[in-house]
């Protein structure tokens, strides 16, 4: 008897988490893309550098951002690329100086850059490939602990996917509420790439911008923006 | 008589400037180093050929100005990388690059003439979809390393349109009318 008693209330106490869970996550996945109203004047903003084209067309877009309302901004590139970092730096320090703020010890106090473990390299195995995922999504738990950026702007290629993992458990745990622009490169002209499918099919990105009109047209949910180089 | 020659030539120098980036690209090299596509630039009033091989292990044969006799070959030059290939770029008449969104975009905001050459060695060749987009919008040639010569040979530089530069607003302006920040 006893035994049935603890047996039925284990599985309501699982019926009650699951539905919970459940809840949660349907509420995550309605608001996730609606419009906020930020009544805060700065959000802390996480900038995610793809390397090659990817980065060229990420800081495009920071150029144009109001600065003094994407603050700070933290940026992130994969482990291998030592190129992004240091080009994000030199348009922060340009920044700087364009806009006489301080000297260059200030520029600490605005942004950060940070590498993230890249989670897979181009032809490594699939065995190993489990491993480094692993290492890299706690790696993305980390930054997004340090950093909790209330927006989050990436353009891929994969260095993005763990981060965005990360954010969206920290929208369904309650952590932090990040809202996630993705724009797909403009290389890509009739068809989304990998990390581009995976962030608009399971609703991940708030914002998914394109810069081909065929896109598009393909892809609904997604905005037109037309080319950003 | 010697010096003003030189002079001459200096001005008359025609480079064509080769790229591909930080790829290994050995079908790219291969192909502007073989007989035909020279004698195509020849043809076509080029005297310089300078290439970046990047990763690349295939070496094109260098050669240098034979001032002596009528005909007159391509110069030959080459390298694997360097910091400052917008220089470069600049001095080209014309451009042959890989398919990388980099180089395209660099090339097109010079207004150079530019070939691209897709690598069909590419396992995931979404490159190709750029290339062919903007060369149906006449803003470059597209080849691939056994067409290059062919391309060079019919290829009208005056039918090339100018590349409007982009414009990366609208995404800062959806972004901040999502975020509820007024627009100025």
């Amino acid at each position: 008897m006893e035994g049935f008693h603890s047996q039925v209330s284990v599985t309501i106490l699982i019926g009650f988490v699951v539905s919970i869970v459940v809840f949660r996550l349907a509420y995550v996945l309605y608001w996730s893309g609606r419009p906020l109203r930020t009544f805060s004047q700065r959000v802390s903003t996480l900038i995610v550098l793809g390397s090659g084209g990817h980065t060229a067309e990420m800081l495009s877009i920071v150029n144009v951002l109001e600065k003094d309302r994407f603050v700070p901004r933290f940026y992130i590139a994969a482990g291998t690329d030592n190129m992004s970092l240091q080009k994000a730096r030199v348009l922060e320090e340009s920044l700087i100086q364009k806009e006489e703020i301080g000297n260059k010890k200030d520029i600490e106090k605005i942004a950060c850059f940070e590498q993230i473990y890249r989670s897979r390299e181009v032809g490594q195995s699939y065995l190993t490939s489990i491993y480094t995922t692993l290492v890299a999504i706690l790696h993305a738990l980390w930054l997004m602990l340090k950093f909790r950026p209330e927006v989050i702007i990436c353009n891929g290629p994969g260095t993005c996917i763990p981060i965005c993992l990360v954010a969206f458990i920290f929208k369904v745990v309650g952590i932090r509420w990040s809202s996630i622009f993705y724009i797909e490169s403009i290389a890509r002209v009739k068809s989304l790439s990998l990390s581009g499918l995976l962030l608009y099919k399971l609703h991940l990105a708030d914002q998914f911008y394109v810069q081909w009109p065929q896109l598009q047209r393909k892809y609904q949910r997604a905005h037109y923006v037309g080319c950003l180089m | 008589m010697m010096t003003s020659g030189a002079v001459d030539r200096e001005k008359e120098k025609k480079v064509v400037f080769v790229t591909v980036g930080t790829t290994c690209f050995d079908a790219l090299v291969k192909s502007v180093d073989s007989r035909h596509v020279r004698n195509e630039l020849k043809k076509r009033g080029y005297t310089n050929l300078l290439i970046q091989m990047g990763r690349g292990s295939y070496i094109p044969r260098k050669s240098t100005m034979q001032s002596c006799g009528e005909d007159e070959s391509l110069v030959v030059d080459y390298f694997t990388f360097s910091p400052s290939i917008a220089d470069y770029m600049r001095s080209a008449s014309l451009i042959i690059s890989h398919a990388g969104s980099g180089s395209i975009f660099e090339t097109l905001r010079l207004r150079k003439p530019l070939i691209v050459v897709v690598n069909e060695d590419l396992m995931d060749n979404h490159q190709s979809e750029l290339a062919e987009e903007l060369a149906d919008r006449k803003h470059l040639f597209c080849a691939s390393p056994q067409t290059l010569g062919q391309t060079i040979q019919t290829m009208d530089l005056d039918s090339l349109l100018p590349f409007q530069s982009g414009d990366a607003l609208p995404v800062a302006k959806l972004i901040n009318k999502f975020l509820g920040f007024p627009a100025e």
